[in-house]
């Protein structure tokens, strides 16, 4: 469930960031190539367990759900902590 | 168990090259790809956020299943000596094959970008257009 859940922070990021380009002022591109990075790892586990061991592709449980909407959390908070310190807007360095 | 480290280790040589890069590229008549805009800088640093943001979230993963400790030796498969030889073995097959294929897909990325980039400008006009 948590590589569906990522692979969609992708999709809905990566639009966000055409809808803006080729500017990029908010880093909505890192976001994407984020959430793209561990989509594609984690599409490379599942086929990798699935031919291993069987069993279902999509683990789909509350345990699942509650990760794949954690790792979203922290995407997205690992992407603000980014966007803060290089603060594009120059809202920290006013006076 | 520890998959991740294998695109970790990649992201730290790619970032490596990629600061090594920018400050050739940045040289005085050094080889900035700069009429295209796309210098090999800028896609390496597609490729780092790729491999960084994955290490990332995939070690958050690892944490949520108790895979790693913030405490050492930080992999739990760590403390069983049984569990280690399982351990390499996933990181050489499940790591390594999760590196291939994002670098994989990030050459596909590279190659359309850049073929896109050198199409005349004429005719990325046209197509925007819908136009013959």
């Amino acid at each position: 469930m948590f590589l569906i859940i990522t692979a969609l922070a992708a999709i809905v990021s990566t639009a966000v960031w055409y809808s803006q380009a080729p500017g990029d002022k908010y880093r909505v591109g890192l976001l994407s190539l984020m959430f793209w990075g561990a989509t594609m790892m984690w599409f490379v586990d599942h086929v990798f367990a699935y031919l291993t061991e069987g069993g279902e592709f999509f683990e789909v449980n509350l345990d699942a759900t509650m990760l794949g909407v954690c790792v979203v959390i922290v995407g997205l908070l690992v992407w603000q902590v980014i966007l803060l310190i290089s603060d594009p807007k120059r809202v920290f360095s006013r006076r | 168990m520890a998959c991740f480290l294998v695109p970790m280790g990649e992201a730290i040589v790619t970032s490596v090259v990629q600061k090594a890069v920018e400050k050739r590229e940045r040289r005085p008549g050094g080889a900035a790809a700069g009429e295209r805009g796309l210098t090999w800088s800028r896609k390496l640093g597609w490729l780092n956020k790729l491999l960084w943001g994955g290490t990332v979230l995939l070690a958050f993963e690892h944490l949520w299943h108790g895979e790693i400790v913030p405490w050492p030796p930080f992999l739990t498969a760590m403390e069983n000596p049984a569990h280690v030889a399982p351990m390499l073995h996933e990181v050489a097959t499940f790591g390594t094959a999760m590196a291939v294929f994002v670098t994989v897909l990030w050459l596909v990325i590279v190659a359309i970008a850049e073929r896109k980039a050198a199409a005349p400008a004429e005719l990325r006009f046209d197509s925007a257009k819908g136009a013959k």
